[in-house]
């Protein structure tokens, strides 16, 4: 479903993916887990292709969305998004942030649009929020809404870039227990996290970056329970037990 | 004073600033009160609240005069509004000659005298398109004038409020399968336009002040707008009360409108965001 080849992103000097090849098949989740500025976010956005790649392929559900001629809108309409800000249209209504792009995009009528919208909120149990504005949320809601924004628009691949770090720790639940929810209906999905017991249960594979460069990918299990490479480990110990770092410890490079 | 003690008692914190602000209010009043004795009251009273002559400029002020300027400034503000987006649209565009037009444009026209501006349109296009007429005669020379003048300040105001509407929007949109013209439409301009309609509000208040500049358009009797006709009856009259009522009518708008600006203005930075 995702395909990604040989891909190498730059900003400037600074080289943020050195060569990634990465295969999702449809219906797998994949989380990707690594430290911060190890890419992993930069890599996601190359996807959708948010993020032009300096060189590489990429092809989602049989489009190549690095070849210049391909119609990014077109694409991009079957690849739902979920940012870490979650970045509602605040000028609209719930109601209305869902049915925008149905509209002027798919060319859905009014009435098919809300049907789609209230279905879609419902999934995500935000069903009695749909005349409320963004701003009267929380941000777990928030972030519900986005996710329900994007699957109204069909998509057949989700990529979730950390939606639950900008969220205080009591509303990160909801937010995880919509995305195994649609990880269960068999959605194909990337997320780029920090919730290890989130990619612990509910990833197929997962993928640990650091420096630009897959280092180590295998299932959940593996990779987080025993992983073999000495920077997933260390990383790990990190993020599994932050109070066991010692102080003056070396930062991992 | 009551623990100060000593040879030289010093005053208190509390008893110097009373006697600072007691100077200040002192000073104020001496000068007040100077201006106020030597101006001759009989002389102001009859030629700036002139009861006869006041009645004679009603309801003409009103109908005529008040009415021009603000359809001036009402089409003015239009056709600036729009010219102002198209440019704020063009200065941000990644084609290169919108990008020179627009900035050419409004450097050039925030540089200029409003005054040239509507002499040019006045005298200038009739000139340089011979036989074209613009529709409305003066109506459309004002609002060309006016809108020209604006167009370039709005254009700035816009620009800067597309720029502040968070590049998470656009990304959003875009991944919607928004293309880049209609995210900026849908999403992104919608919220600039709140964004900058308080800085717009006070452009508007400019704009009614500058429509005045329309006597330099050769204008008829009915054509003229507040000031024009202020000055007029005032310098037939040989009394300067018809003035004192135009400032009048000036400040009924204009007071409200900046006052309606700066409520928008600090309605925005509590809520949203």
């Amino acid at each position: 479903m995702i395909e990604v080849r040989d891909l190498h992103k730059s900003f400037g000097d600074l080289k943020v993916l050195r060569g990634i090849d990465l295969e999702v098949a449809a219906g797998e989740v994949v989380c990707v887990i690594g430290p911060s500025g190890s890419g992993k976010s930069t890599l996601l956005r190359c996807v959708n292709l948010l993020e032009a790649p300096t060189s590489g392929t990429v092809i989602v559900d049989g489009a190549e969305l690095t070849d210049p001629e391909c119609d990014l809108d077109a694409v991009r309409r079957r690849i739902g998004m979920v940012f870490q800000q979650f970045n509602l249209f605040p000028h609209l209504s719930v109601l209305a942030n869902v049915t925008i792009a149905q509209r002027r995009v798919l060319r859905r009528s009014a009435a098919e649009a809300q049907k789609v919208a209230r279905a879609n909120l419902e999934r995500v149990g935000l069903a009695d929020k749909i005349d409320a504005y963004p701003a009267q949320l929380s941000g777990g809601q928030q972030q519900r809404v986005a996710i329900a924004r994007a699957l109204a628009m069909g998509p057949s691949v989700m990529l979730f870039d950390e939606p639950t770090s900008a969220l205080d720790p009591e509303l990160v639940g909801d937010v995880l227990g919509v995305m195994r929810r649609l990880a269960l209906d068999g959605m194909t999905m990337m997320v780029v996290t920090h919730e290890m017991s989130f990619a612990r249960e509910v990833a197929d594979r997962v993928v640990f970056m650091d420096g630009g460069v897959i280092v180590e990918e295998g299932p959940a299990a593996e990779v987080i329970g025993a992983p073999s490479s000495e920077r997933a480990r260390t990383f790990l110990s990190r993020v599994l037990d932050p109070a066991a770092a010692q102080v003056g410890e070396v930062e991992e490079a | 004073m009551a623990t100060a003690e000593g040879a030289a008692p010093r005053l208190t914190r509390r008893r110097r600033r009373q006697l600072v602000l007691g100077g200040e209010y002192a000073i104020f009043l001496v000068v007040v009160i100077a201006l106020l004795g030597s101006a001759d009251w009989h002389e102001i009273h009859a030629n700036f609240a002139n009861w006869s002559i006041a009645k004679q400029v009603f309801p003409d002020i009103i109908t005529v005069g008040l009415r021009n300027t603000l359809i001036f400034t009402i089409t003015g503000f239009t056709l600036g509004l729009a010219g102002g987006l198209v440019l704020a649209l063009m200065r941000l565009s990644s084609a290169a000659p919108y990008r020179w037009f627009a900035l050419t444009y409004i450097e050039a026209f925030r540089g200029l005298p409003a005054l040239l501006i509507f002499v040019f349109v006045g005298t200038g296009v009739p000139l340089a398109f011979p036989g074209t007429n613009l529709p409305g005669g003066v109506y459309g020379q004002a609002a060309l004038s006016l809108g020209l003048v604006s167009a370039a300040y709005m254009a700035e105001t816009i620009r800067a409020g597309i720029e502040a509407v968070p590049r998470g929007q656009m990304e959003a949109a875009r991944t919607l399968g928004m293309s880049q013209g209609k995210a900026m439409r849908s999403i992104v301009v919608p919220q600039a336009l709140r964004i900058v309609i308080p800085p717009l509000t006070n452009e508007l208040v400019l704009l009614f002040k500058d429509s005045s500049l329309a006597l330099f358009l050769g204008i008829t009797l009915q054509e003229r707008e507040l000031s024009k006709y202020s000055s007029d009856v005032a310098s037939q009259q040989g009394n300067s009360t018809p003035i004192i009522i135009a400032a009048f009518c000036y400040l009924i708008i204009t007071i409200p409108l900046s006052y309606l600006a700066r409520r928008l203005e600090a309605r925005q930075k509590r809520g949203q965001r």
